[in-house]
């Protein structure tokens, strides 16, 4: 997970170039820039605005997105039980047509706590990630804009908290409180979770700012605040959304992993608590695969869809990573094998006409 | 040497809010759980064992903060980390010095297979694009985004429960003594499997992906083409060239992710009951061990931060723009 | 430059490239059928536009266009030290890999991205010798490289430093000192200056220059700035979008323009000498290529445009002018049609008066 965003981070040159006007077709007298790349982006800057929606891999995580989000918001009137209501008869029992995901050692129905849970596990997962992604572009946008001290200081502050551990801090500050709510949990995870974007910004933000467009603004005498604002930050929407999607599975991953350990507060339904009480029940042990296998996969799921989107938007940020038509089962049926210093051809009559 | 110099300051910074937040933490917690434990515990311990448990939680109310904060730090210079609770009387160092090799190991041994295996399969993928296994790697996020403690806990239901093939329950063979010998490392070896796994299968993805990208980009830089337009073998441009350039990234990823790594550790060193900082740590949060706990972030912290020195390292001798004249 | 420009078997033919961008089912067409042939001992300069497809040709001719390039079309004959005429395109990875770099080399326009920063260039030149000499020992690697490093002005003790210890102008002499390793007989410059101050760019040139006439190698030099290619060139390519409208002999085509193109063009360039004119760029933009294109590519912006141009388009001939020799090729109905050529398109050359009083 974590690397991806590095990768992100230091290729991100092509923003940019993506999202400012094309420079090309000015005349003989432009100081050519004519590799082969650079031709083949000249030709196509129309085609890049739509590539993130039209990524067959983003619509899959945000369709995967919004039906967690659905089950999130009805979830608690949709369930078939109440999460909490107990059948000692169906105690343990395996998936049937009453209980579709089996039931609890009490006889919970498991299916239910799945649903209940969804919201507990989106609201501190997404509420968690706005506050650390607030934090991240304050801070990493601040730091590469102003640069000077500030921006040491910063960048400084970011490093030490990428060092730090965070779950070790969690779980020590959530279990030296007496009673952690929700809100403490969403607050510690925002705070030890921003600095991974912060820094991504803060390089971004360095080599926007020394960018021409940015140079002409502030020439024009126009204010820092309306210069980052109106010139900066649409140019790190991209950025942006990135670091937000990745802060937020890490804070699903930090929350289910401090119910299950019975750190937060065990009241509230989510998937990680549904693991605490399984885990705690002795559930794999006596093979019962529906108590546990169905909240992992769901956290699993939920992370993946968050980064199938991500992957439209690396796609989208670095256009080099898109494969213009790079099914492998098309490719091998035209006979083309794509390969760096070995251009291949075919030379077929369709294509070789025009 | 400018460079060297800030890393340095860096690293002194990041020691010290390490042991700054570690100080801070309990004096802002409510005192009284800690008095309370502390009190049942009066008379049992020596008075200068109870003396320094009094600096760590800022009990001694008399002093000022900043004399507190000094002898804290004395205190940490002495190699004190305070006695734990749980474990009463062991010092924490006693219990964080035998159960640390036990992380080091596992974390270290699978991060570095991770690692390896997962660079070298984004080698490959970024280098033959196109391919059916492209296909694949969305399906790899799927794992990069599974807990660890739950692939932990599946795990345990198949390959322990379901099929016994692999031990899950603690780092060793009960009974057996330590030792240099061949029963020991085997048992030793067979219970860091599935653990090692675990570790292995869920960060596998980031590297794989990570590396495939960076290979993309660096495939279409003009060094690339120039090997190849220079006859190389397509293993001298492959490995030489771009895999050489792509890795550095992967690099200084690797010493920032270490934190991620160690904390999902953590919790899969419960599930598996292995004698690990990480089941120290959950079982010091269940016995309210608030020493051990502090000590446990301590060492986990400079763990990581030594990781990260040693992976500077590193990439300063793989990079030379880095060791400037 | 040199006068002596053998015509019997070119080094290089291009018979009917054509290069798509894209996998999909609608590539970008950038190479549009290009017939070239470079002679041997000759330097052939390439111009034209940003994106008219001029360094596409030159990485397209070698097999290096990396994805989504794809070569649809043609063929590109070598005629290597023995005479062996063979198929750059038919190639199979091994006879590639054995003819590249000792048959043609490149010389990018990025210096700094054409080394690998995180070798020593020393390096970098020894790996390109021992690849295709394997029974080369170290030492002599070694020291060839360094005679390699002396032959372009730079001290042998360079060898063991790192691309970022050398300045933008050093790097590129190593680029070029690391693409005559093998004495090729094709080199292949894509903007090799572009990136350089004026002083260095003259520098290079005049390198370039002497190294040719010393070691006899042909030269395919890409750039945007024709003033540049006047004085280095032999013959001279004009490219836009895909095809090549115009080719000729370097003073002919400066002096004389047969294509509404390349005459516009050159107008937007300063002369090299004698009177202030005064520049005019090209009015519109070329066409997208990723589109199917009738006519004439250059009808839109044509000053000279015809009925005709709009409906098919033109291929490379003789020029129409009375007097122009085979060596004149255009790709202008004005040229084809056996209309007469309009005055401005059909300018003397060679004149017998001086020059600039010619010039319009």
């Amino acid at each position: 997970m974590s690397d991806t965003v590095e990768t992100s981070g230091s290729v991100l040159e092509p923003t940019a170039r993506a999202t400012t006007p094309p420079i090309g077709a000015q005349g003989a007298t432009t100081t050519g820039s004519s590799s082969p790349r650079s031709t083949s982006e000249d030709v196509m800057p129309k085609r890049v605005r739509l590539v993130f929606l039209r990524n067959a891999k983003s619509l899959v995580g945000i369709a995967i997105l919004l039906f967690f989000t659905l089950v999130a918001i009805i979830g608690p009137w949709v369930a078939p039980y109440s999460p909490d209501d107990i059948d000692p008869a169906a105690s343990m029992s395996a998936p049937s047509p009453t209980h579709w995901l089996g039931a609890t050692q009490l006889g919970q129905d498991i299916f239910s706590q799945l649903v209940v849970g969804t919201r507990g596990v989106m609201v501190v997962g997404f509420t968690a990630g706005i506050i650390a992604t607030c934090l991240a572009v304050i801070i990493g946008v601040s730091a590469g804009y102003f640069g000077g001290w500030g921006d040491e200081i910063l960048s400084m502050l970011s490093n030490i908290f990428l060092v730090i551990p965070a779950l070790p801090l969690i779980i020590i500050v959530t279990s030296m409180m007496e009673h952690p709510t929700s809100w403490t949990v969403i607050l510690v995870i925002a705070l030890t979770g921003w600095a991974w974007g912060a820094r991504v910004l803060r390089s971004q933000t360095l080599s926007l700012a020394h960018r021409d467009f940015v140079e002409a603004a502030r020439a024009n005498g126009e204010r820092s605040w309306r210069i980052i604002f109106f010139e900066i930050m649409p140019n790190l929407t991209a950025i942006i959304a990135s670091t937000f999607i990745n802060t937020v599975v890490a804070a699903v991953l930090s929350e289910v992993m401090l119910a299950f350990i019975g750190v937060a507060s065990l009241s509230d339904w989510n998937w990680g608590t549904i693991l605490y009480w399984a885990q705690s029940s002795g559930a794999f042990q006596q093979g019962a695969w529906w108590w546990f296998v169905p909240a992992g996969l769901c956290v699993a799921l939920l992370g993946m869809s968050l980064a199938l989107v991500n992957f439209g938007i690396d796609e989208f940020v670095n256009p080099r990573l898109r494969n213009t038509g790079m099914n492998a089962g098309r490719l091998r049926k035209l006979g083309i094998r794509p390969r760096v210093g070995f251009t291949p051809v075919v030379v077929t009559k369709g294509r070789a006409s025009k | 040497m400018k460079a060297l110099v800030r890393k340095i300051i860096f690293y002194l910074v990041t020691i010290w809010a390490a042991v700054t937040v570690n100080f801070f933490i309990p004096r802002l917690m409510p005192g009284d759980p800690v008095q309370s434990l502390l009190a049942r515990y009066q008379g049992q311990i020596s008075a200068s064992a109870m003396d320094s448990l009094y600096v760590m939680f800022g009990l001694d109310s008399n002093a000022s903060l900043l004399t507190q904060y000094g002898r804290y730090w004395v205190q940490l210079f002495h190699g004190d980390l305070g006695i734990s609770f749980k474990d009463f009387p062991t010092p924490v160092a006693t219990i964080i010095g035998q159960s640390l090799p036990w992380t080091i190991g596992l974390v270290g041994v699978a991060t570095i297979i991770a690692f390896v295996l997962g660079t070298l399969l984004g080698v490959i993928l970024g280098w033959r694009r196109g391919s059916w296994a492209e296909a694949l790697i969305p399906a790899t996020t799927f794992f990069s985004a599974v807990p660890y403690f739950w692939l932990a806990l599946v795990f345990i239901a198949v390959f322990g429960v379901a099929y016994p093939i692999f031990p899950f329950y603690g780092s060793y063979t009960a009974g057996l003594i330590p030792g240099w010998n061949w029963d020991f490392i085997a048992s030793v070896v067979s219970h860091a499997f599935l653990p090692a796994a675990t570790i292995v299968i869920s960060s596998i993805a980031g590297w794989i992906l990570g590396m495939r990208n960076m290979m993309i980009t660096v495939s279409s830089e003009d060094y690339v083409t120039v090997a190849q337009a220079k006859g190389l073998s397509e293993s001298r441009v492959m490995f030489g060239y771009a895999a050489r350039n792509a890795i550095l990234p992967q690099v200084s990823g690797f010493a920032l992710s270490l934190g991620f790594v160690v904390s999902g550790t953590l919790v899969m060193e419960q599930v598996f009951t292995y004698q690990g900082i990480g089941f120290q740590l959950l079982k010091a949060v269940g016995a309210k061990d608030y020493p051990l706990m502090q000590g446990i972030f301590l060492i986990i912290t400079l763990s990581v931060l030594v990781a990260n020195i040693l992976a500077d390292i590193v990439y300063a001798l793989l990079d030379p723009r880095t060791r400037k004249d | 430059m040199s006068t002596s420009v053998s015509q019997s078997q070119p080094v290089l033919q291009i018979r009917g490239l054509r290069v798509d961008y894209g996998y999909t089912s609608d590539p970008t067409h950038v190479l549009r059928g290009i017939d070239l042939d470079l002679g041997r001992g000759e330097v052939l300069g390439l111009a034209g536009e940003s994106g008219c497809g001029k360094s596409t040709l030159a990485y397209a001719a070698l097999r290096l266009l990396p994805p989504p390039g794809l070569v649809t079309g043609g063929q590109v004959w070598l005629t290597d030290r023995e005479g062996q005429r063979r198929d750059v395109l038919t190639m199979t990875d091994r006879q590639l890999r054995a003819s590249r770099w000792v048959d043609t080399a490149v010389v990018f326009q990025g210096a700094m991205n054409s080394l690998n920063p995180v070798y020593p260039i020393g390096v970098q030149i020894t790996d390109a010798i021992s690849a295709h000499r394997p029974r080369t020992t170290a030492k002599q690697c070694r020291t060839r490289a360094g005679e390699l490093l002396e032959m372009v002005g730079i001290a042998p003790d360079r060898l063991s430093s790192y691309p970022h210890q050398l300045s933008g102008g050093m790097r590129q002499r190593v680029m070029i000192a690391m693409a005559l390793a093998l004495e090729p007989q094709v080199l292949i410059m894509d903007e090799p200056t572009t990136a350089l101050d004026v002083v260095m760019q003259r520098q290079i040139v005049e390198q370039i220059a002497e190294l040719r006439s010393r070691l006899d190698f042909s030269v395919i030099f890409i750039t945007h700035d024709v003033s540049l290619l006047i004085e280095i060139a032999d013959r001279i390519a004009i490219m836009y979008a895909g095809e090549i409208v115009e080719e000729g002999p370097a003073q002919a085509l400066y002096h004389a323009a047969r294509h509404p193109y390349t005459r516009a063009l050159l107008a937007s360039f300063p002369p090299l000498h004698g009177v202030k004119k005064e520049l005019t760029g090209i009015p519109g933009a070329p066409p997208d290529l990723a589109r199917t294109i009738t006519g004439c590519p250059y009808a839109p912006r044509c000053a000279f445009v015809t009925d005709r141009c709009a409906l098919t388009d033109p291929v490379l001939t003789r020029s129409g002018v009375p007097g122009d020799d085979d060596s004149r090729r255009v790709a202008c109905h004005l040229h084809d049609s056996g209309l007469s050529v309009p005055p401005a398109l059909a300018t003397a050359w060679p004149v017998k008066e001086p020059v600039e009083s010619n010039q319009p």
